[in-house]
């Protein structure tokens, strides 16, 4: 694959306090993030301008304030060179019932300037990467929700673009066809060397298939980070662990202990398993370790130890704590 | 609809570079063809949908049962023509179309629905729009498309007529002009039967009202027009008979024709408009077709994505 870039080779979307204002609301507000090639999902409530930042990226809405660059090319003057380099997939239906997936992605890959016979070749081998088979000969009409997103995402996919907009790819499938629309878009990156851009309501989703997420609310940046700071940063260690004589309430007894060694657990009363389970913020490897000999020299069984994941409202609460640190350093 | 996952190869590899897949995403190096291709495409891919090309067989029927309707008569026209020997044809090529409006205006309000809605109705709109054509591009495609769609079903009777007309051997300069003037006039009428048509269907994603609506523009003001023309003239008002005509497509169309292009007029009494109320026609149906083709670009600016 020729075009595998490294990460700090280019940056694929560059903003600068891009600004949209509409009469009354301001769907974004000096927004400035820079995205590098890979997975980059990009989170937020409904509303929070995700879309509005595509639509500013195609090329087909101008910015209120600010600039930005897709690929090295300005939205502002290059719109159609993007949009030829650039895939897109929306987040509504899309799909007319009475043509085949066949003939529809073949008419796509020409409005996207293949020429008649590569737009064939390359639907077929499009539609096979997504997962369509024989049905593709059938009216799409008669497709299931996953199928249609398979199409939606073929369609986006078929002229080879150097990068995909893909707007809540998973929008009203079943956790089945959840997991296997994500490892799909993971798979955009990793095997077809093409850089993705994904939107979701949804942090946990995002977080096991992108390299890198940024969360925006209200039209502002809230936080631009690689998946792999997320977790260090953000990884809670949930833990359990049985009673015995010795010790007859073992979580009290582990609580106290990694006290003893400074170590604080949450609060965790109000949540399910209250009582039996420990929550505590591991910051790196050695406090696993700590966790595993404290366990270990109470002669206790360890039954679980695993990472809780964060949701969205938790990073909202970081960034919270952040912006408060920040007021405060700064007098 | 599990999805073919990659195999990774047998003996340990460095790196991801090294990985081998059994199906391997290719890349596509080939030429890209930009707007004016993909403009030409949208076009083509319309004209033929216009026809039923491309669709169900069930979407095949009406336009060419129309087209079948459109030639029948000029066929037996000819037919008789020849075997009667006549001295001219027994219908002028100019008022063809004029004779057989209710079947242009009926294939008009059937497929200028299916050229615009169906894009609404599914959504597909913003499909287009996130490729390198812009909103003026889909607008010409389309328009473009439905009137040479028109244009085909107006201009091949004519072709029959002029072929036939040469093969009984009337007389050759006489028909090719008249073959001319006619293909003039139904050019100018399948561009503004199509923007009104597509102008109309723009505005709702509802195939069935689409159809419904372009229907009643086309046939109630033209038999409002030719009601009125005709107590007009049965008035004395004669004089207010071409100024009425201004009022329906199909008039527009035989008024300028008859200013212009040699036809004979439909109006009641055969009281066509002079050059001075034709030149008020042409800047009309020129007009309309200008602003049919703005409207369209007003709608399409504003459905975007």
């Amino acid at each position: 694959m020729a075009r595998v870039t490294t990460v700090d080779d280019v940056t694929v979307i560059a903003t600068e306090s891009l600004s949209k204002r509409f009469p009354r609301v301001t769907a974004l507000d000096r927004l400035s993030v820079a995205v590098g090639p890979g997975v980059t999902g990009l989170v937020g409530a409904n509303g929070a301008g995700k879309s509005t930042l595509i639509k500013i990226l195609l090329g087909l809405s101008p910015a209120s304030e600010g600039r930005a660059e897709v690929l090295g090319l300005d939205v502002a003057t290059k719109g159609p060179a993007i949009r030829e380099r650039v895939g897109y997939m929306p987040e509504h239906d899309c799909l007319p019932p009475d043509v085949s997936a066949t003939e529809f992605v073949v008419h796509m890959a020409r409005m996207s300037g293949l020429p008649p016979t590569a737009a064939r070749e390359r639907t077929a081998d499009t539609l096979r990467h997504v997962g369509l088979y024989e049905e593709r000969y059938r009216p799409i009409g008669g497709y299931s929700t996953g199928m249609k997103q398979r199409v939606k995402l073929a369609q986006a996919l078929v002229h080879d673009p150097q990068l995909v907009f893909l707007d809540e790819p998973t929008n009203g499938l079943d956790p089945v066809g959840r997991d296997e629309m994500l490892g799909l878009i993971r798979r955009i990156h990793t095997d077809f060397g093409i850089s993705v851009l994904v939107t979701s309501h949804l942090l946990g989703e995002l977080e096991r298939t992108c390299d890198h997420v940024i969360v925006v609310d209200g039209g502002k940046l809230l936080r631009s980070s690689s998946t792999t700071d997320f977790t260090q940063i953000t990884t809670t260690l949930a833990i359990e662990v049985t009673d015995t004589d010795d010790h007859p309430d073992g979580t009290r007894a582990v609580r106290d202990a990694l006290h003893a060694r400074g170590v604080d657990t949450h609060d965790n009363s109000g949540l399910p398993g209250a009582g039996h389970i420990l929550l505590l913020t591991a910051p790196g490897e050695e406090t696993y370790d700590l966790v595993r000999d404290v366990v270990a020299e109470l002669g206790l069984g360890l039954v679980r130890m695993e990472q809780r994941r964060h949701h969205i409202a938790e990073v909202f609460r970081d960034s919270d704590e952040q912006r408060k640190e920040a007021v405060g350093h700064g007098g | 609809m599990a999805v073919e996952q990659p195999t990774p190869a047998p003996v340990p590899v460095q790196g991801d570079q090294t990985r081998i897949h059994n199906i391997g995403y290719r890349s596509y190096d080939g030429p890209r063809l930009g707007r004016a291709y993909a403009t030409r495409s949208l076009y083509s891919q319309s004209l033929r949908g216009a026809y039923g090309l491309g669709r169900s067989a069930k979407s095949k029927v009406l336009p060419m049962l129309l087209f079948v309707v459109m030639c029948v008569p000029a066929a037996i026209m000819i037919a008789v023509t020849v075997a009667t020997k006549l001295k001219d044809l027994p219908v002028d090529y100019t008022r063809y179309a004029i004779f057989l409006q209710a079947v242009i205006s009926l294939y008009i309000a059937s497929q200028a629905p299916q050229a615009v809605s169906r894009d609404l109705r599914f959504k597909t709109v913003p499909l287009y729009f996130s490729r390198p054509i812009e909103t003026a591009d889909y607008v010409r495609a389309k328009y473009a498309a439905l009137a040479s769609a028109l244009f085909v079903l107006t201009a091949t009777p004519l072709l029959v007529l002029y072929v036939g007309a040469l093969l009984a051997k009337l007389d050759f300069a006489d028909q090719t002009t008249a073959f001319a003037q006619g293909l003039v006039s139904v050019t100018l009428l399948s561009l503004l039967f199509a923007g009104i048509g597509l102008v109309i269907a723009s505005m709702t994603p509802r195939r069935g009202f689409g159809i419904a609506a372009v229907i009643a523009v086309m046939t109630i003001s033209y038999g409002a027009v030719s009601t009125l023309q005709a107590i007009a003239y049965t008035q004395d008002a004669t004089g207010s008979v071409p100024w009425i005509g201004l009022f329906s497509p199909v008039t527009l169309i035989d008024g300028l024709q008859t200013a212009f292009l040699g036809a004979s007029s439909s109006f009641p009494g055969g009281v066509g408009p002079g050059h001075g109320e034709g030149a008020v026609y042409v800047l009309v149906v020129l007009g309309l077709i200008a602003a049919c083709y703005g409207l369209l670009m007003r709608r399409y600016r504003k459905v975007g994505l």
